[in-house]
């Protein structure tokens, strides 16, 4: 094993962005033949690192081998002829495109459509890839997208592949095809980085573990050897406790009632279709559904910033009293007295101000009390010190405008200033999107704090193990339906699985 | 291509974190060193001055004499007004590129009233209706975009523009109707023997003065400390942000941009009541369009902005100066200002960059 040379080798890298230290003294190898899973909390500079080696980023110090010769990485073309591909969270497709015409972009060459698609052709008949290569990308979901920009690095003839957080996006069944196909590619020789959170697939796939922890280099171990409880202590620096609670439901009553809702989007696209369901006072129910799947529009909906076609959404206050949210804005909603509090899935695009501080971001919610013109900024101040504190948020000071902090650091902010209002209803879309084990468990316990407190809690996640583990209810929605509604108890990931991909688990549409 | 050797970068570019706000200020004084290093060298060479001299005559030009100073502060007060009026806008994101228009038909509105309530009403009273008018003009100009972009969402860097040019065909127009004597083409000072409508406090030169103050300060307040202020930062930063929170976004536009022309009108009374008695298409001179450059300079803070504008219209006035001091074309000052101008703005790249240049191979193979 130690004879073998490494595709790729990296020595003493350093990487700085200003006075912050990303990556510090990182060695780390990648062989051949062998799927490499790469581990760390947030900021702990997994990305930075993986973004030196595809020509992002260029390191401070250190160096990089490429097959045992030394080499110079200054830009995406460099790591191409290097043979090192990179596929990121975020997909970098031309909508408009087909498959092949985004695949062969920016390649130099003659174009020759006809020979490129045969190519392709070739490519995912070698790997088991399902992708037409003349289907435009926006008719696409998004695991093909996903398969797209996997062959699109094969194309290239990257044999080191590096996949960020590959599986945040897929089903299980999604998950197990891809892992697969890396199985596959695996077994033709190429050397797989990949980027995950979830332990569960640390495990069943990779041969190798490699944790990082605050930029430096922890380790690495033979998956086999190891388990998920000592890869996450090694991770976090200390021993952390991996179940999440379920208590019992607080005296549950029905609080947000959806009736029949029915959206559309700008362009007439049918987003929910006939959706009806009851959310209880002190329960968690848990929302499962492949991304676009109309979540987003669900939740937007009883916030009140998504207009339906048809429906009733309605809020059961102590009383027995309803009022319907539907038709009206944030403003009136809060004006009426429901205190609903949204956590919502594009943080810094919607929820806070990347570009503001603790503060002033605090003060989105409070701003507007009071008559005098003049803004308060001392009772925000004293809530972010207060979130600060409660929620260890780990920041320079609470002047730092959010952007500058790691993702389980903006994550917290945000559900530290949802829950200070002392909600009715609090709404999460993928609460832990992106968030480490630690700074997910905090959510967790966070939003199990609430629903102790009788808050009616919706929450829409993507990791079926931790829906199934938190939630009282689980609702499935396939392609804006309600697929089913199950017990969070009793249910299998088999099941819910299954009503994702089709209504009712059928397997005829 | 040598094989051997490994082919780092020459330099990259890495974005810095803190950079102390003194040090900021020592590369700003540095660069501005640098740029008057260079205009002597460029003056030099072209016309065989003593750029000593040329500096001095810039200064002089500026603050020469008291009269020169207040022409100075004056225009340095108009110059903010209409800078501290396009801020608001720019920092909601909306790019507001109309100020030239907005400043125009505020400018017109007063002459309006200094023409057609002449003989009608006492002079106070015109001078109320003046200050009404033309703000009200002016926000009509700031407002008409800002609709279109609520409603429509049309590009408000082509419907403020667009504003410019129908503000200055109002005005050749107005200025044919009201031509005196007829045929000259102009207006002519307006109400020279009556002075009606003419606005002074003190000298003739204090009342622009005293206004940019108090603009300056209010807004420095408004953007800051303000319920409206912060609504215009989070629409700016974020319209969804703004949406999940409640703001009522198209208001927040619309509110603001009528402010922004408002203010634009009220630099528009300025120059009409306080200061030529007269209009001309060209009477703003191009300045809603400087505004633009001060207001970015300034990083959209008010008080920075005092400085920003100042730095431009002494440069302008220097300019001129020495183009009738040494006999050169008017456009050797106009060289001497982009030279100065390039370092200024240059200059920011190097505090929010730091270039890491190369080191040696051997070096970096010694500590391996």
């Amino acid at each position: 094993m130690e004879n073998r040379i490494a595709a790729v080798s990296l020595r003493n890298i350093k990487k700085t962005f200003g006075s912050v230290v990303a990556n510090e003294n990182v060695n780390l190898d990648i062989y051949k033949g062998e799927i490499l899973s790469l581990l760390g909390e947030n900021g702990s500079g997994k990305t930075t690192l993986m973004n030196m080696l595809s020509g992002i980023y260029y390191p401070d110090e250190g160096q990089i081998f490429i097959n045992g010769k030394e080499e110079v990485i200054r830009s995406p073309k460099d790591a191409f002829s290097l043979g090192i591909g990179m596929v990121h969270q975020h997909f970098k497709l031309v909508d408009v495109l087909t498959a092949t015409e985004n695949i062969i972009l920016g390649l130099p060459g003659k174009l020759n459509l006809k020979e490129a698609a045969g190519k392709i052709r070739e490519i995912c008949d070698k790997y088991g890839f399902e992708v037409d290569p003349d289907q435009k990308i926006y008719n696409m979901s998004v695991s093909q997208k996903q398969t797209v920009e996997i062959v699109k690095v094969l194309y290239r003839g990257a044999d080191i592949l590096i996949l960020d957080e590959p599986t945040a996006v897929l089903t299980p069944q999604e998950t197990e095809k891809l892992f697969a196909v890396l199985r596959n590619m695996k077994n033709d020789g190429k050397a797989i980085v990949i980027i995950t959170h979830k332990m569960h697939e640390v495990e069943s796939l990779s041969d190798r573990v490699a944790v990082l922890r605050k930029g430096t280099y922890v380790g690495d171990m033979l998956t086999k050897d190891t388990n998920a409880q000592e890869m996450t202590n090694m991770m976090v620096g200390r021993s952390v406790s991996l179940n999440i609670e379920r208590p019992d439901p607080v005296d549950p009553k029905p609080r947000i009632a959806v009736r029949g809702l029915t959206i559309r989007d700008g362009e007439g696209i049918l987003k929910l279709d006939d959706v009806s369901f009851t959310a209880n006072s002190g329960e968690i129910l848990g929302i499962a559904g492949i991304s676009g799947c109309g979540q987003k529009e669900l939740l937007e909906a009883i916030a009140g910033l998504q207009d339906a076609e048809a429906g009733s959404i309605s809020y059961v206050s102590d009383d027995g009293h309803k009022e319907e949210l539907l038709g009206k804005d944030p403003l009136k909603i809060q004006e009426m007295g429901v205190t609903l509090s949204f956590v919502p899935e594009d943080r810094l695009g919607m929820g806070l101000v990347g570009n503001m501080d603790l503060t002033d971001n605090m003060m989105l919610r409070s701003f507007r009390k009071g008559s005098s013109m003049f803004a308060d900024r001392k009772s925000p101040e004293k809530l972010a010190n207060d979130v600060v504190t409660d929620l260890e948020v780990v920041t320079p000071s609470i002047s730092t405008p959010v952007r500058r902090l790691s993702g389980g650091n903006v994550q917290k902010v945000l559900v530290g200033r949802e829950i200070a209002s002392a909600p009715k209803v609090l709404l999460t879309a993928y609460a832990v999107r992106g968030l480490d084990i630690n700074s997910s468990y905090t959510i967790y316990d966070l939003i199990n704090q609430q629903k102790k407190a009788g808050v009616a809690v919706i929450f829409v996640g993507e990791d079926l193990d931790v829906l199934l583990e938190i939630s009282d209810k689980i609702l499935v929605l396939c392609g804006g339906k309600v697929s089913g509604i199950v017990d969070g108890r009793k249910a299998d990931k088999n099941q819910v699985g299954m009503l994702m991909t089709k209504v009712g688990g059928e397997s005829n549409e | 291509m040598n094989n051997d050797k490994v082919r780092e970068p020459l330099f990259h570019i890495v974005k810095r974190d803190n950079f102390s706000t003194k040090r900021a200020w020592i590369v700003r004084a540095v660069a501005i060193l640098l740029a008057l290093i260079v205009c002597a060298i460029v003056t030099m060479l072209l016309t065989g001055d003593n750029p000593f001299s040329i500096y001095a005559t810039i200064f002089k030009g500026a603050f020469g004499t008291p009269r020169k100073t207040w022409i100075t502060f004056q225009n340095l007060s108009i110059l903010l007004i209409i800078s501290l009026a396009l801020t608001p806008a720019f920092k909601m994101r909306f790019w507001n590129i109309g100020g030239e228009g907005q400043v125009l038909i505020g400018a017109l509105a007063s002459a309006a009233c200094m023409i057609t309530l002449a003989d009608k009403v006492p002079n106070w009273l015109v001078i109320v209706i003046m200050i009404a008018a033309s703000l009200c003009a002016g926000a009509i100009w700031g407002l008409i975009p800002a609709a279109l972009k609520a409603k429509w969402n049309t590009n408000e860097t082509l419907s403020t523009l667009m504003m410019n040019y129908i503000a200055t065909q109002l005005v050749a127009y107005f200025i044919i109707v009201w031509e005196v004597p007829k045929g000259s083409g102009t207006v002519g000072m307006i109400n020279a023997n009556t002075n009606i409508g003419w606005i002074q406090v003190g000298n003739k030169y204090l009342l622009s003065i005293i206004v940019a103050l108090l603009v300056t300060i209010g807004m420095y307040i408004y953007l800051n400390y303000s319920k409206h202020g912060y609504e215009i930062s989070v629409v700016g930063e974020s319209e969804r942000t703004a949406r999940y929170v409640g703001m009522k976004v198209k208001k927040v536009i619309m509110r603001t941009m009528i402010l922004s022309g408002a203010l634009c009108g009220l630099a528009g009374l300025l120059l009409v009541g306080g200061i030529n008695h007269t209009i001309t298409t060209t009477i703003s001179g191009g300045q809603g369009f400087t505004a633009v450059m001060v207001s970015w300079l300034a990083k959209f803070n008010p008080i920075t902005m005092v400085f920003t504008s100042l730095l431009i219209v002494f440069l302008g006035r220097g300019a001129s100066e020495i183009s009738t001091a040494f006999g050169l074309n008017q456009s050797f000052s106009d060289i001497l200002t982009g030279i100065i101008l390039f370092f200024i703005i240059g200059c920011e790249f190097f505090i929010t960059y730091k270039v890491n240049f190369r080191k040696s191979v051997k070096e970096d193979k010694e500590n391996v």
